[in-house]
């Protein structure tokens, strides 16, 4: 990837409203094309921190760098190759949505207003371009939102829940052009709450909890750290279940209603299998289930989850691994 | 259709250089603004009543067919000897509420609006800083201002001269001054009662920055006038009354003088300017500042 400043680079972002923390100590890191999921419950700071990003609330405390530049310090300036919205994108219900465009073109110094229709064809909304906003339907204002951030050209591009109220086609198509945002270089910082949508997409998360970061990395180590579980069934589960408790490396061996589970690394496994037939059982089925992202958000931010055996996701081993939140080797960035 | 397209061939997302390395003027902001508020219903309802008053106003005098008794205005009695006293006259009608609501109403929304949108941060995530916009909002209002006291006064000297012609005026100094030289003074009163109205203005955006509540700071920006005209009418505090911004009201009636007084209008000049660049300065320091949220 290129060199340089990253695209966002946060230090130590509080925002206290009197009594509320809203974010506490936030680091993010996000590095030049990355597609980065910024996942966390409602309430939990996600938009207060995009909105410091974008420059549009004062941080408490800290620094927020966008390509080196702090917005606070540099205004305007600092969002050069920097685009995307946060909460709903908005517009002046007045205006059709060229205007609107052509509005916004004009705020990015007029370079932007021969792409408008390009923009407008790229979120299919062309047929639309001279309709007032004012009568757009929600998905039509998301994808008036994707083209407003468009227009800019940007290197990075901060989405804020793109795919809120769109239909199952219209989340399908928004990531796809995720992807190719993505594929042309496009850095994408992606706060969402659809958890198959950033595993599908995000190759780097950070996840928050109550206004604090419990985990930035690459999703696959949050993954691996998660536990690798495998479902096993054979030709006889009960001496199977022996053998596994009995078996160096193997962990959290239980029987259930679909066969045994089991966590366990992969050079563990190849010996169990010799393990199994010197033993007489036959494997029928081994599977490796590795703990979906859904699982590791759930056991990062709920802490009735947290405790180990809590079995959150049910699915063998991999449920049953304990993320503790804010546990220091979890969290890349400190 | 779907919703957002990804099929190929489709045109390249990112070019060489972003968007946004090159900053617009203040006057393209400026010009967007005015945009904004000739896209605006609302926009017409102010400018309307401005053509209508004038309007009525002389059909009004038409019908009744002659000048008003007793009349404590020098032009009152003149309105039937010279179009051109129609527009002074209605300018003395005008200035202390009419015009000023005129000028509270958008000055109170301009800013708040985009709160209310929630478009402040969509304009603020563009390559414009938050002092271009502060100045594009408070140049467009003033320009709205303006427009509504110079169509008043076209429309009053139109309908004027068209009922009752175009002929000199006597002035308060009871001299008499040509046709041309009136039309001029007619031009020249409007212009400097500009003065106190954009001062008016000047407080509509700082209250619309802070409120972030159209209602509010259109309601806000008259209840100070308001409370300033109370204050002229309380016994004792005379002492204050040059000081008043309602009181410079009427200072552009030093132009309808013999010779001109210009003492009211330099007087009216930096009282207003006491009360305009607090408020100005007060204004862009809030927006500069302030958090963005909502929307």
């Amino acid at each position: 990837m290129e060199d340089g400043p990253a695209p966002v680079k946060a230090r130590g972002l509080v925002k206290r409203y009197k009594e509320v923390l809203a974010v506490d100590h936030i680091d993010l890191n996000v590095r030049a094309g990355d597609v980065y999921g910024f996942l966390g419950p409602n309430g939990a700071g996600k938009t207060t921190t995009l909105r410091m990003a974008l420059g549009l609330i004062v941080p408490t405390e800290g620094t927020v760098e966008l390509f080196g530049h702090d917005p606070m310090r540099e205004g305007a300036r600092a969002l050069e190759g920097v685009a995307g919205f946060v909460e709903a994108p908005r517009f002046y219900p007045y205006l059709s949505a060229r205007k609107n465009l052509e509005l916004l073109g004009a705020l990015d110094g007029g370079g932007a207003a021969r792409r408008i229709d390009e923009v407008l064809e790229v979120v299919e909304l062309a047929p639309r371009a001279g309709h007032r906003v004012g009568g757009f339907s929600h998905g039509m204002r998301q994808r008036l939102g994707i083209a407003a951030a468009l227009l800019r050209r940007p290197r990075l591009l901060v989405l804020d829940e793109p795919a809120t109220g769109l239909d199952p086609a219209g989340m399908r198509d928004m990531r796809q052009l995720i992807r190719r945002l993505a594929g042309e270089g496009i850095t994408v910082l992606l706060s969402s709450h659809q958890l198959p949508e950033v595993q599908e997409l995000c190759d780097r998360v950070a996840i928050v909890e109550s206004g604090r970061v419990v985990y930035e990395g690459a999703l696959a180590d949050l993954r691996r750290q998660g536990g690798a579980g495998y479902r096993l069934r054979t030709s006889d589960d009960a001496g199977a279940l022996e053998v596994l408790r009995a078996q160096r490396g193997i962990v959290q061996a239980q029987s259930g209603e679909h066969g045994l589970s089991f966590q366990g690394e992969e050079s563990d496994v190849a010996a169990l299998s010799l393990a199994l037939a010197a033993a007489g059982i036959g494997i029928l089925a081994l599977t490796p289930e590795l703990a979906t992202l859904e699982d590791l958000f759930f056991r990062l931010t709920e802490q009735d989850a947290v405790a180990p055996g809590a079995g959150a996701a049910g699915l063998g081993g991999a449920g049953a691994a304990s993320i503790e939140p804010s546990s220091e080797p979890l969290v890349g960035a400190k | 259709m779907s919703s957002v397209s990804a099929a190929p061939p489709a045109p390249a997302l990112v070019g060489a250089a972003p968007i946004g390395a090159r900053r617009p003027s203040t006057l393209v902001v400026y010009r967007w603004e005015l945009r904004k508020l000739v896209s605006q219903k609302r926009t017409y309802l102010g400018l309307g009543l401005a053509i209508l008053l004038p309007l009525i106003f002389v059909i009004s005098q038409l019908v009744r067919g002659h000048p008003p008794r007793g009349a404590d205005s020098i032009f009152a009695s003149e309105i039937f000897q010279s179009g051109l006293a129609t527009p002074v006259l209605m300018l003395t009608f005008l200035a202390p509420f009419f015009l000023p609501l005129i000028g509270a109403l958008v000055a109170g929304d301009i800013v708040a609006a985009e709160d209310n949108n929630g478009t402040m941060k969509t304009i603020l995530t563009r390559s414009v800083d938050r002092g271009q916009v502060f100045a594009a909002k408070a140049a467009a209002a003033m320009t709205y201002g303006l427009i509504a006291v110079y169509l008043s006064a076209a429309v009053g000297t139109v309908a004027g001269i068209s009922a009752w012609g175009f002929h000199g005026v006597r002035t308060f100094s009871d001299t008499y001054v040509s046709a041309q030289k009136a039309l001029l003074l007619v031009f020249a009163a409007n212009a400097f009662f500009l003065i106190p109205l954009l001062t008016v203005v000047a407080i509509g955006v700082l209250l619309s920055t802070v409120t972030r509540n159209s209602a509010a700071a259109i309601v806000g920006t008259l209840g100070v006038t308001l409370i300033l005209a109370i204050v002229s009418q309380i016994p004792g505090l005379e002492g204050l009354h040059p000081y008043l911004l309602t009181t410079q009201y009427f200072a552009w009636q030093g132009l309808l003088r013999t010779p001109t007084d210009w003492s009211p209008i330099a007087h009216s000049a930096w009282v207003c300017a006491l009360y305009a660049v607090p408020a100005l300065v007060a204004g862009y320091l809030v927006l500069l500042r302030r958090d963005v949220t909502g929307g």
